[in-house]
């Protein structure tokens, strides 16, 4: 059987008024098509305003419902006085006409007006924060849980998250951080060069790597790379039902999810920072040599003297803040999506734009709180 | 919840088998170093319900992604509607598509889309339709499939699971297609969602002509709808004929799937006429009891 016939109509004009002959295909695809290029089934729409009586379809190849209820849109939804069909076809009018007497309107989709949607998003904002301070509670329930009885931790867990988010994440930060100390670095450079205060460098990218960039670096890459993975990974066993089997079988979910990934994110995070900070400085320092021509080794050994250690350790310290803020919101942002697609996107998405943001008012606290340290 | 079509289409003959709608010629089928099929011959005719059985692995389903193009056969022909799947060009395969419906073993709805925008995603794809025509056409595919209308607003996550099969029949049917294919209808719903099913895919066979390709476990489906029965066992088809027949063949897997007690169960539940040509061993006891 040919498919590409398009549908076709004529309209000829006997002794009582206009008939219309319908021929070709009356199906789905080949009115798409036809509608495409406007052919039969536009005259078939300016028909509907003249209402001709008579109409003869044995001509058609072949009609489907669809074709037959765009028909039957312009009949007015009953069948002509006049018209010739095939048994087939009044087969499918008279299933569209059954059909159609007990149809019944779609329930109604809710609504919202932009004052309840404002209202909604403040209701979310407390839920979001009132479960995630539930979440952090629990953590620190558990791991007091897990102190007292250290057989009970999930060591297992913990090796691998430590694994998966830190040892794996090593080239891609590298990479980042070398680059961003090279453009640090070069951009400074070509600052320090007009005042002629050129070994200022060391000072310069010494404080802002090792006590600013440095975990912040690492933690919004962590959490693009680690939280999505996380919220993904609880949202799955959401939607095939793993989180309910663990309750079941009287697996915590405290114990068993959120803390190995809060654990091991606050293992793994102070040593990215360890990693990133040696990384970008070697990258500054190259950039350095090439551009100000200042020796290597002598930015190795001006380092100490000028960043006093205190930098490292509030840098180390956030690095651990950090990655168990990551853990938390990613988590917090897994247990709620429900088992569609749609919301696993969402979840996701939202828990690294807010484990970033929650990253950065963390990072503003720790500059309130420390600004008489290390300076 | 049973389709209004049904008391419609109940005096009317099935549909009159035709020619050959697909032909599954020596098919070899392997991943990695597993065999799935070797030299499988398969073929469905215009108007059959022909239901694919077989034990757990036996690449039934494969068979079907197979015949639908998701996956390409290792070698051998498949033809579907007389045109070689490995040959056709990508216009020729869209209006292939249009001709064939399946229905996934879970549904396969789209989780982020109502139930109407489920059905009407199909017709979308094909060009613009105008609205009023769109929620026509719509409505009367859920009322094809006895789905009240009412539920067209609701997401598929709030769907019983007989409720997801339907709404999956009905977006299957969108494009009205001639040849349906079924995985594990009824797979998960209750006795009654399943004799409901049962029903309805009856009154679609014969309301639209259709041709209907299932996989099943499920031994009282096959019994009540099938017109032939695929048994596919060490790696090909053993036999395609009417149950009666099938039932006969001297197969240890045959013996186990239909001469076990729930097989002999359903196999009696035929009409008189078929259960005539049944072999006696199929005809013995099959009380409900358990002898341990």
């Amino acid at each position: 059987m040919d498919f590409d016939t398009p549908p076709g109509l004529q309209i000829d004009t006997n002794g009582r008024g206009p008939l219309v002959t319908l021929s070709g295909q009356w199906t789905a695809l080949a009115l798409a098509r036809d509608r495409a290029r406007a052919g039969a089934t536009s005259r078939l729409a300016a028909l509907a305003r003249s209402a001709p009586a008579q109409w003869d379809l044995s001509a058609v190849e072949r009609m489907d419902h669809v074709g037959g209820q765009a028909l039957w849109r312009v009949w007015g939804r009953r069948l002509p006085e006049q018209v010739t069909l095939t048994d087939t076809q009044r087969d499918i009018f008279a299933r569209i006409a059954l059909l159609e007497t007990q149809r019944e309107a779609p329930a109604p989709v809710p609504r919202l007006d932009a004052i309840t949607a404002l209202g909604g998003s403040v209701l979310d904002f407390g839920q979001h924060a009132y479960g995630g301070l539930a979440m952090f509670g629990r953590f620190v329930l558990d791991l007091l849980a897990v102190l007292r009885r250290p057989a009970r931790a999930p060591w297992t867990e913990i090796s691998a998250n430590v694994y998966n988010a830190g040892a794996k994440a090593l080239p891609i930060t590298a990479l980042v951080a070398f680059l961003i100390g090279i453009v640090l670095s070069y951009l400074s450079a070509q600052q320090l060069r007009l005042f002629g205060a050129n070994q200022y460098i060391v000072n310069i990218l010494g404080l802002a790597v090792i006590r600013e960039l440095g975990p912040v670096l690492s933690a919004i890459l962590v959490a693009g790379r680690s939280g999505s993975a996380i919220t993904a990974q609880i949202g799955v066993m959401r939607v095939t039902e793993e989180l309910d089997a663990m309750l079941v079988m009287g697996i915590p979910h405290g114990l068993r999810l959120v803390l190995p990934r809060v654990i091991a994110l606050s293992v793994a995070m102070p040593l990215l920072v360890m990693w990133t900070n040696i990384v970008a400085l070697a990258g500054g320092a190259l950039a350095a040599q090439v551009v100000l021509g200042i020796d290597m080794a002598y930015f190795a050994r001006a380092l100490p003297s000028v960043v006093p250690i205190a930098n490292l350790w509030i840098g180390l310290g956030k690095g651990v803040v950090f990655g168990m803020l990551i853990a938390l919101v990613a988590c917090h942002f897994g247990f709620r999506i429900k088992p569609n697609s749609q919301s696993l996107g969402v979840g996701t998405t939202s828990a690294v734009v807010s484990s970033i943001t929650v990253v950065i008012l963390a990072d503003a606290i720790f500059a309130v709180l420390f600004q008489n340290v290390g300076l | 919840m049973t389709a209004p079509l049904s008391a419609a289409v109940r005096n009317r003959p099935p549909p009159a088998i035709a020619e050959h709608v697909i032909e599954v010629r020596d098919l070899i089928k392997r991943y990695g170093s597993v065999l799935v099929h070797e030299h499988l011959n398969f073929d469905v005719r215009r108007g059959e319900i022909v239901s694919i059985v077989g034990g757990s692995g036996s690449g039934k389903t494969t068979l079907i992604r197979q015949v639908l193009g998701l996956e390409a056969p290792t070698s051998g022909m498949i033809e579907v509607f007389g045109r070689d799947m490995s040959t056709i060009d990508e216009q020729t395969a869209r209006v292939m598509r249009s001709r064939v419906g399946m229905l996934f073993q879970h549904g396969a709805l789209f989780s982020s889309m109502s139930v109407f925008d489920n059905i009407a995603q199909p017709i979308r794809e094909l060009g613009r339709v105008p609205p009023p025509l769109l929620h026509d056409i719509v409505m009367l595919k859920l009322e094809m499939v006895g789905l009240p209308c009412k539920h067209a607003s609701q997401m598929p996550a709030a769907l019983s699971g007989g409720m997801v099969k339907r709404v999956g029949i009905a977006r299957a049917l969108a494009l009205e297609p001639e040849l349906l294919f079924l995985d594990e209808p009824t797979a998960g719903l209750d006795p009654q969602a399943s004799e409901d099913f049962v029903e309805l895919i009856a009154t679609l066979h014969r309301a639209l002509g259709l041709t209907v390709v299932m996989v099943t476990h499920d031994l009282d489906t096959m019994t009540s709808l099938s017109t032939r029965v695929a048994v596919i066992a060490d790696r090909h088809v053993l036999v395609a004929a009417p149950i009666e027949e099938a039932a006969a063949v001297d197969h240890p897997f045959i013996r186990e799937f239909f001469l076990g007690r729930r097989g002999r169960r359903a196999l009696q539940a035929l009409p008189p006429e078929r259960r005539a040509k049944l072999p006696p061993a199929a005809l013995e006891s099959a009380s409900a009891e358990v002898p341990i």
